[in-house]
């Protein structure tokens, strides 16, 4: 079994695999990365069966923390399972931290944290505003701390999909993009690293400062959200809120009753930025 | 089920929930059992005024009423509503003489 291994802002990964492949374009796309002693999680890169190693080969996503019924992927798709499978640690394991499903930047000292369904651009938003002049902190899950409320970086490798690729080709440098995965079950795939003052800076925490909702594909727009529908939303955007009892609770109320909230529509980049630094110079 | 004008109600004490009130609701989660509330007023009213002692609806609504400028036996089919539900997530207890 091969190995990899890689730490991403408080987590240590380490990723083994039947086959060499995936894990040199990992090693490749995590240059920057520091490599850590002792993993958090294992993540195991497997064939489904013998034959599949090596005929047809095809990924099972393996580790400490598992889905049963995940779907394996073809060999070709090796780096998106072993994401998937890293993805899969923080959101079933982690408990240091109040974990919620959303992507962040940080200006100033303050973190912007956008959170929406699939689709909603999130992680496009990070990606395009982390090389407009903001760090980025990640574009799929953010790390509230029970005690300060900070928001602590994850960021792992940014996950392009279908028309982001696109837009973020023409706007990130070259030799940043891992190779493009067509017809993946999550659509086009290709993942770019992240600028590198978003990798080096990934142990410095930043304070909230604005949440936002957003929805791509409608007139621009933008309306305040209530403490108590922020609530809702982000108990649904937190995969670890019930397992972390009267801490998760302290985290999670203190950031609604203090982090104003806001949902914005937007039909492209240029008309999300617009309205992200209105609101960002109100609020801040 | 039948709840009788003399069933008294007992709140969970109060260093055994953590109440935290939004603009429209309040969140009161449950020590004992880990698990989050969601309510709205007058149920935050309702367990902010009831002591240590079992009270009985009649009891509440007075103290309510009292405090909140209404007629409290014209309130008491929605109080004792309200403790019924209260009672249902385990934050009140029913207390049968």
């Amino acid at each position: 079994m091969h190995e990899f291994r890689v730490q991403v802002g408080p987590a240590a990964f380490r990723i083994g695999s039947q086959w060499k492949r995936p894990l040199d374009q990992l090693a490749e796309l995590y240059r920057d990365y520091p490599v850590p002693a002792i993993p958090d999680y294992s993540v195991r890169l497997e064939s489904v069966s013998l034959l599949r190693r090596f005929v047809r080969p095809s990924v099972a996503i393996n580790g400490d923390y598992m889905l049963p019924d995940a779907a394996p992927l073809p060999l070709a798709q090796g780096l998106l399972a072993a994401e998937m499978a890293m993805n899969l640690q923080m959101a079933l394991g982690w408990r240091r931290h109040l974990l919620l499903h959303a992507s962040a930047v940080e200006k100033d000292g303050r973190a912007l944290i956008m959170t929406g369904q699939s689709g909603s651009g999130k992680s496009t938003l990070a990606a395009m505003l982390g090389h407009r002049g903001w760090r980025f902190m990640g574009d799929e899950f953010v790390l509230v701390d029970l005690d300060t409320g900070a928001a602590v970086p994850f960021p792992r490798l940014i996950s392009l999909k279908n028309e982001a690729i696109g837009a973020m080709m023409a706007t990130a440098l070259d030799g940043r993009f891992g190779p493009l995965m067509p017809e993946t079950p999550k659509g086009d795939i290709r993942h770019l690293v992240p600028p590198a003052d978003a990798i080096a800076a990934m142990s410095r925490p930043a304070q909230p400062a604005l949440l936002l909702f957003p929805s791509f594909g409608f007139d621009p727009a933008f309306r305040e959200v209530g403490p108590s529908e922020v609530f809702m939303r982000l108990t649904q955007a937190s995969t670890n809120y019930v397992t972390l009892g009267e801490k998760g609770f302290s985290a999670l109320t203190r950031f609604v009753q203090t982090v104003p909230a806001r949902a914005i529509d937007y039909r492209d980049g240029i008309e999300a930025e617009d309205l992200v630094n209105r609101l960002w110079a109100k609020c801040t | 089920m039948t709840v009788l004008p003399s069933t008294k109600y007992k709140a969970e004490p109060a260093d055994q929930i953590l109440v935290a009130p939004l603009d429209s609701l309040t969140l009161v989660y449950q020590r004992r059992s880990g698990i989050t509330h969601i309510v709205a007023e007058p149920a935050p009213e309702i367990l902010a005024i009831m002591c240590a002692d079992a009270m009985t609806a009649d009891e509440i609504a007075q103290r309510l009423a009292a405090q909140f400028d209404f007629d409290s036996t014209q309130a008491m089919d929605i109080i004792t509503a309200r403790l019924n539900e209260l009672a249902d997530l385990g934050l009140v207890e029913r207390c049968h003489a």
